[in-house]
């Protein structure tokens, strides 16, 4: 049994020589091997081994969740090598297993957002006075996720001039990797939910509703070497290519 | 419970709905009085057509990783790519242009095939591509016109989808154990089912786009079942927010009728999100006006007053689920809010398609007043008069409105110009004026909805709405003089000139006649309106008439003869039966009928002067025959006319018409060369003759009792028929014509008899003509004597060994003939007997139990006084033992 941590570092930050040759080295979190059966010779027919193996960690380091993004890459596998005579070659099989770590005590303290998009509250514009006018108002329940439990709020246009094509929730990981050179921090959309199509109701409140994908969410992680954060995008699209994002930072744990 | 604790809505409607499951259980099934969603199909695919070309944009790329506006960016591009369907293969984009409706509905068709082949293949991610493309299609709304029917056909494909998932993870469930229960509950589902579940649920909010995303959810909200009792009630409410990021009116409502769909199937309980999804259309009611949706009629030329309406199967459908078992008050309430909203003539349409229609008639003024109030240039008001017409079809207005009710409704109906919009309203008020009203009502609709059809023959194009008229007029008048009597009723049915369907229509009114009449009618009115209308119907038969529709034909035709009569006044009723043969002489079973009818005129007469003819019913009578005789040969079915010769020469010698009498027998025996040896029967060949066997054995007991011709030869008939059967070619292996002789011997012994066993009153018969003169005995004995010759000479031939049975067979049935009605006091004939008797038992093929039965008749018989000869017979006759 095996669990590392893979690192990559993106091309974007640092270049590509120094992504090809700067990868940092895997961080092994557990390793751990057991003799199942004893040489000898197995009875024809199906066999099967029970097993069963404690998911002691090596040294101080820490039990992360499974999870598969980018830059970050957190595998547990498991191997089963069957060795044979002289004249027969090895077995081998592989399997990845998942690791969801115990729920964290303690309570989860709600964290509600309540949010305003006008043309004035954007920042990054060219041209102010060229964007149509539009209110936008909404909330989110909480910035603190259960992983388990999908993100909600609700999303008013009160008004707006230009109309509108879609709004859209985009859930983005942010990878942050620490090496030798400093930190490459990467972001990467994981999914993009549609929650109104084409001119909504003004005035008329629509649901924010999004189940945080399995596997590709953990709780968020923030040790020495690496940082998983995610963070969530609410995009509105109006017609004539107006694209207005509003970010916010999230914090999922697993209760 | 994240969810739970966030949305206190949801809260209240899971314990709402647990409480109100504890108090009535049987609240979880829909009853029979909910008209489900498969009634409405076919009227919405009927309805909502379109001739405009059509689209399917199949995008099957992966759902992740894809760009934002990938989607929008390509569907702009022309493509004239047509290439198979079938080939689902990721990433592969088709784009179907220049569809008919047609092709569009095969398409729709074969996508659904081709998802049940996926799932069949264990292609899950495929089935699920194919849903998530087609529920994408609901999106478009470009040829509008056909929206309700494209949400018809991708929704069928949607419960397909619906279904596979449910029982899938059903059968997990089953497992190797017993089957579940039908209320089984999440505890019973084993953590494998409960996984897959999860799963699909998982890939299913994953789904970028909004309107996929909500089709597919609520496609299998059954499922939830799986996972948590309180499942269902979460999601429903979800799911109906979830609409209100649905931007496109139209669009979103017909999501809201899919997810009240879904919900009436599967809780059909859980009524508040139906009401919130009623209050969230009410909500966004005023985007129907907007800017968006004007500006999508103006480039697509679609005109409002046909926009609207698109709108009504959802919005019946919501209402009709909301008012299914609800009480009064919400009722009230939702039709003040519905009031409250300007410009709701759409609300109000889809109020009286979809509420109690009791409801609707009670309150029927207000809403001729609210429909008058209602725009010009929104939805059409015909449509509107439509609907109020159908809830007073079916339920009563208070008394005291009802002819306000009908004028106020027929003063707008009236001044509709276009011809269909008229004959669709004007049909469903035609129900409630036969109702309610007279017959002076009634015929001035029908003049009405005469003068706004006939200008430019617009009547060719509504025949099955003025069909339908007809239909409710006849249900409601059963009295046919009254029916009649209706001034414009004849001139409405002149409208039907395509002459299939003036058939139809005249077939209705036959049909309704006879149903309905239960007195004889001699009525002028009816009967000349009727007979045109049988001679309407007559006149239809052509060579291509089906045999099917000749008899129903026939039978509606004589249905009527049957009820016409004029009583006493016998002389009419002969005259009206002539006027009917000369009217449908094309149809043979009425002339059958016919005759039969002039037969039974005749008989009734003669009971009318118990036997004794004047010189004026004599001459009467003779009148009824000669009818007879003259119409018989013009029918085809060669036994028909047999019989019909019999019968007629039967009433006619009843009647003391002798000579009429011969004329039908000569008729008849000379007719019988022509029957043929193979005979259509209801389209099979058979053989022809035991059903000569039959009518020549009813023909001799006839013969009995008719008086032979004075200037022609003793047993004249007789002789003649003889000669018939004599010279008919039989078939080669049959023995009928033996059998005809005995009977003929049977008839010869029977005539020889001092007095014969049964007379007609007022003729008489040879038994008193001759009176037994040894002359008349003598011919009598010659002629036996022949036919006894053939008989024997007959079963000389039988010596074939497959023959023997039919000899011994034979050989018996004559003994025991000549044992019934011959003298065996005669040497020759006793001697004759017993020869017959050992030639039965010859061969060893006579059956034994037989034998000695007879034999046993023959001692019980010689006891009676005078038989003793037959003592002597018996000890002659030896048992032959089976060794």
């Amino acid at each position: 049994m095996e669990g590392t941590v893979n690192l990559q570092l993106s091309a974007k930050s640092v270049g590509v020589f120094e992504a090809f040759y700067n990868s940092v080295k895997p961080i092994q979190i557990i390793n751990s091997t057991i003799e199942m059966v004893k040489p000898g010779k197995f009875p024809s027919g199906k066999t099967e081994i029970p097993f069963e193996f404690p998911l002691h960690v090596k040294g101080n380091k820490v039990l992360y969740e499974t999870y598969h993004g980018v830059f970050v890459n957190i595998q547990y596998t498991l191997r089963c090598d069957m060795r044979r005579s002289l004249l027969a070659k090895d077995l081998t099989k592989t399997c990845e297993f998942i690791v969801h770590s115990a729920p964290q005590r303690g309570k989860l303290t709600p964290s509600p957002v309540d949010f305003t998009i006008t043309p004035e509250t954007l920042q990054n514009v060219k041209e102010r006075a060229l964007l149509p006018k539009f209110l936008i108002r909404g909330h989110l329940n909480s910035t603190n996720c259960t992983i388990t439990q999908p993100l909600t709020g609700e999303l008013v246009v009160e008004h707006s001039d230009a109309a509108i094509r879609s709004i859209e929730l985009q859930l983005v990981r942010v990878e942050t990797c620490g090496c030798a050179e400093g930190y490459a921090r990467d972001a990467t959309e994981i999914q993009n939910i549609q929650i109104a199509d084409g001119d909504v109701c003004r005035g008329l409140s629509v649901p924010i509703h999004m189940v945080f994908p399995r596997l590709f969410t953990c709780p968020t992680l923030e040790t020495t070497n690496f940082k998983v954060e995610f963070e969530v995008n609410i995009v509105v699209l109006l017609h004539a290519d107006h694209l207005i994002t509003e970010n916010f930072p999230l914090k999922l744990c697993r209760m | 419970m994240f969810a739970a604790t966030a949305d206190p809505a949801a809260i209240a409607a899971a314990t709402e709905s647990s409480r109100k499951k504890r108090d009535t259980d049987d609240s979880s099934i829909v009853g029979s009085d909910f008209e489900p969603w498969a009634n409405k199909r076919g009227e919405i695919l009927a309805r909502y057509t379109t001739t405009e070309k059509l689209s399917i944009n199949l995008f099957m790329g992966s759902e992740k990783g894809r760009a934002g506006t990938a989607t929008s960016a390509m569907s702009e591009k022309v493509r004239t790519r047509l290439e198979e369907l079938d080939d689902f293969e990721e990433g592969s984009q088709k784009e179907l242009l220049n569809l008919t409706q047609q092709d569009y509905v095969n398409r729709i068709e074969e996508l659904n095939q081709s998802l049940k082949d996926a799932w069949a293949s264990d292609q899950k991610v495929k089935a699920l591509k194919i849903v998530i493309q087609c529920s994408k299609l609901l999106s478009d709304t470009s040829v509008i016109q056909f929206y309700p029917s494209k949400f018809v056909l991708i929704t069928d494909i949607l419960d397909t989808f619906g279904k596979l998932v449910y029982e899938r993870i059903l059968s997990m469930c089953v497992g190797n154990r017993s089957t579940l229960p039908d209320h089984f509950s999440p505890e019973n589902v084993n953590d494998t089912a409960k996984e897959t579940c999860l799963n699909w649920f998982f890939k299913i909010a994953s789904i970028r786009e909004l309107i996929p995303r909500f089709y597919v959810e609520a496609s299998i909200l059954k499922c939830n079942k799986f996972l948590s009792k309180t499942g269902i009630s979460e999601c429903l409410p979800r799911l109906t927010c979830m609409i209100r990021g649905i931007g496109d009116p139209l669009v979103s409502v017909y999501a809201r009728a899919y997810l009240c769909r879904v919900g009436m199937e599967v809780a059909p309980h859980l009524k508040e999100s139906l009401n919130k999804n009623f209050f969230d259309f009410l909500l966004t009611f005023k985007q129907i006006h907007g800017d968006a949706v004007q500006n999508q009629l103006v480039l697509q030329g679609v005109e409002l007053p046909s926009y609207l309406p698109l709108y009504s199967p959802a919005m019946d459908w919501i209402f009709q689920c909301i008012s299914y078992h609800a009480p009064e008050v919400l009722l009230t309430e939702m039709m003040e809010r519905c009031k409250k909203l300007g410009n709701n003539a759409l609300l109000l349409n889809s109020v009286m398609s979809a509420f109690r229609a009791e409801f609707v008639a009670t309150r029927c003024m207000d809403f001729i007043g609210m429909i008058k109030e209602c725009d010009e240039s929104g939805f059409p008001k015909h449509l509107l008069f439509r609907s109020l017409g159908l809830n007073l079809a079916l339920a009563d207005p208070p008394e005291s409105d009802r002819l306000q009710i009908l004028n106020e409704a027929w003063k707008v109906i009236t001044k509709l110009k276009n011809p269909q919009d008229y004959i669709n309203c004007a049909e469903v008020w035609v129900e409630y004026t036969c109702k309610h009203f007279t017959k002076r009502e009634v015929n001035t609709v029908l003049a009405d909805v005469i003068k706004h059809m006939t200008p430019d023959r617009a009547f060719e194009d509504s025949y099955p709405q003025l069909q339908s008229i007809i239909k409710k007029v006849i249900a409601h008048f059963h009295d046919f003089s009254v029916l009649f009597s209706v001034e414009k009723f004849l001139p409405f049915l002149d409208m039907f000139q395509k002459e299939s369907v003036r058939v139809e229509v005249c077939k209705y009114i036959m049909e309704a006649f006879i149903k309905h009449q239960q007195e004889p009618t001699k009525d002028p009115v009816i009967l000349n309106a009727l007979l045109h209308i049988c001679k309407t119907m007559h006149d239809s038969v052509n060579a291509l008439t089906l045999e099917d529709e000749k008899r129903t034909l026939a039978h509606l035709i004589n249905g009527f003869i049957k009820m016409v009569s004029f009583g006493r006044d016998f002389e009419q009723q002969l005259s009206f039966y002539v006027e009917s043969r000369s009217m449908f002489c094309n149809l043979e079973p009425v002339l059958v009928h016919l005759i039969h009818s002039v037969n039974r005129l005749a008989m009734e007469t003669r009971k009318v002067m118990k036997g004794n003819h004047s010189r004026k019913t004599a001459a009467f009578v003779r009148a009824c025959v000669a009818y007879c005789f003259i119409t018989i040969p013009s029918l085809v079915g060669i036994f028909t006319r047999l019989n019909l010769y019999l019968h007629s020469g039967q009433v006619a010698l009843a009647n003391q018409c002798l000579s009429q009498a011969d004329a039908f027998f000569k008729a008849a025996i000379s007719l019988i060369p022509e029957v043929p040896k193979m005979i259509n029967i209801d389209g099979k060949m058979r053989p022809s003759e035991s059903f000569l066997l039959e009518f020549l054995c009813n023909f001799f007991s006839t013969l009995l009792i008719v008086p032979d011709h004075p200037e022609h030869g003793v047993l004249f008939l007789v002789r003649e028929l003889l000669n018939v059967i004599q010279d008919y070619t039989w078939e080669d292996n049959s023995d009928d014509k033996i059998r005809i002789y005995t009977c003929v011997l049977h008839l010869l012994s029977a005539m020889s008899q001092e007095t014969y066993l049964y007379h007609i009153d007022k003729v008489d018969s040879n038994d008193s003509l001759y009176g037994g003169d040894s002359k008349f005995l003598a011919e009598n004995n010659k002629l036996c004597e022949t036919v006894m010759a053939q008989i024997l000479e007959h079963l000389k031939t039988l010596v074939k060994d497959e023959a023997l049975k039919r000899q011994s067979l034979l050989g018996l049935s004559f003994f025991n003939s000549i044992l019934a009605h011959g003298d065996l006091r005669n040497n020759k004939l006793n001697q004759l007997s017993v020869n017959l008797w050992h030639l039965a038992q010859r061969h060893g093929c006579a059956d034994t139990r037989t034998m000695v039965k007879t034999l046993e008749y023959i001692k019980k018989q010689s006891k009676q006084p005078g038989m003793n000869h037959l003592t002597e017979l018996a000890l002659r006759l030896p048992l032959q033992t089976r060794t």
